[in-house]
């Protein structure tokens, strides 16, 4: 009667130890370093076989505008924070000694001479494996953002609720 | 040990040997074996989780003069 009771449970065990493993980033800064980790830590997830969301707000949307886009925004209070801080992956500013431009482009400078990969690379190589890319919607309309602002092949835009779902189902989330 | 596919990742640093290894296992099929040389010494640890998170079996590990070198079996 034991065993039969047991049988089951022994297949909830090996089901759960094949399950695919999930990550949720709350991609919340929006300065070169943590971009660069999140970025990292996304794509080897993904390269893991991992499922991998990142939920994008705040400051993190300095990543997902487009690199070419200079004055995203509808008002010109909107524009005002696009001057004081230029949108886009490549334009990310070091939290400390940014110097101007000169910080990080001496990170950019080591990074080269030892081939770690820019955010931007690994920002394709997360959506070439999959990685899927959730906007806040309330930060794009604090932000006067259009989907048009922002890159390629994210999610639809989302709300806090669904950000909870993803953590809540994940298991581990990275708030960076 | 016939092998299907060399991936050089030399010279490359962390998460870059596990990306290219991930993109070397999409070209080959299931049962082949891959090789992949990394001079990254953190390679040697995140291979080995790499392999055990993915299911791909790796099948042989090797160091000499700064070059990890490691087998794997596509699952």
């Amino acid at each position: 009667m034991s065993a039969v009771e047991l049988a089951p449970a022994a297949e909830v065990a090996s089901e759960g130890a094949a399950k695919t493993k999930k990550i949720c980033i709350i991609a919340y800064s929006g300065e070169l370093e943590p971009t660069w980790a999140s970025m990292i830590i996304a794509s080897t997830a993904a390269a893991m076989d991992m499922e991998v969301s990142i939920f994008v707000t705040f400051w993190g949307f300095g990543a997902l505008v487009k690199d070419s886009k200079r004055l995203p925004g509808k008002n010109l209070m909107q524009r005002m924070l696009s001057v004081m801080q230029r949108p886009g992956i490549s334009h990310r500013k070091l939290s400390k000694m940014n110097f101007m431009g000169m910080g990080p482009w001496m990170m950019f400078q080591l990074a080269k001479k030892y081939n770690v990969s820019k955010p931007k690379d690994l920002l394709g190589m997360c959506q070439e494996l999959g990685v899927k890319i959730y906007p806040c919607q309330m930060t794009m309309d604090l932000f006067g953002l259009n989907k048009e602002d922002l890159i390629d092949g994210l999610e639809e835009p989302v709300g806090a609720a669904t950000m909870l779902m993803l953590a809540t189902e994940a298991d581990s989330t990275l708030f960076i | 040990m016939d092998i299907k596919l060399k991936v050089d990742a030399s010279g490359l640093s962390c998460p870059l040997p596990i990306l290219r290894a991930t993109q070397g296992m999409k070209t080959i099929a299931p049962g082949e074996l891959m090789e992949v040389v990394a001079t990254d010494p953190g390679s040697v640890k995140d291979m080995a989780a790499w392999a055990g998170s993915t299911g791909h079996t790796l099948v042989e590990q090797d160091s000499a003069n700064g070059k990890f070198r490691f087998v794997l079996r596509h699952k």
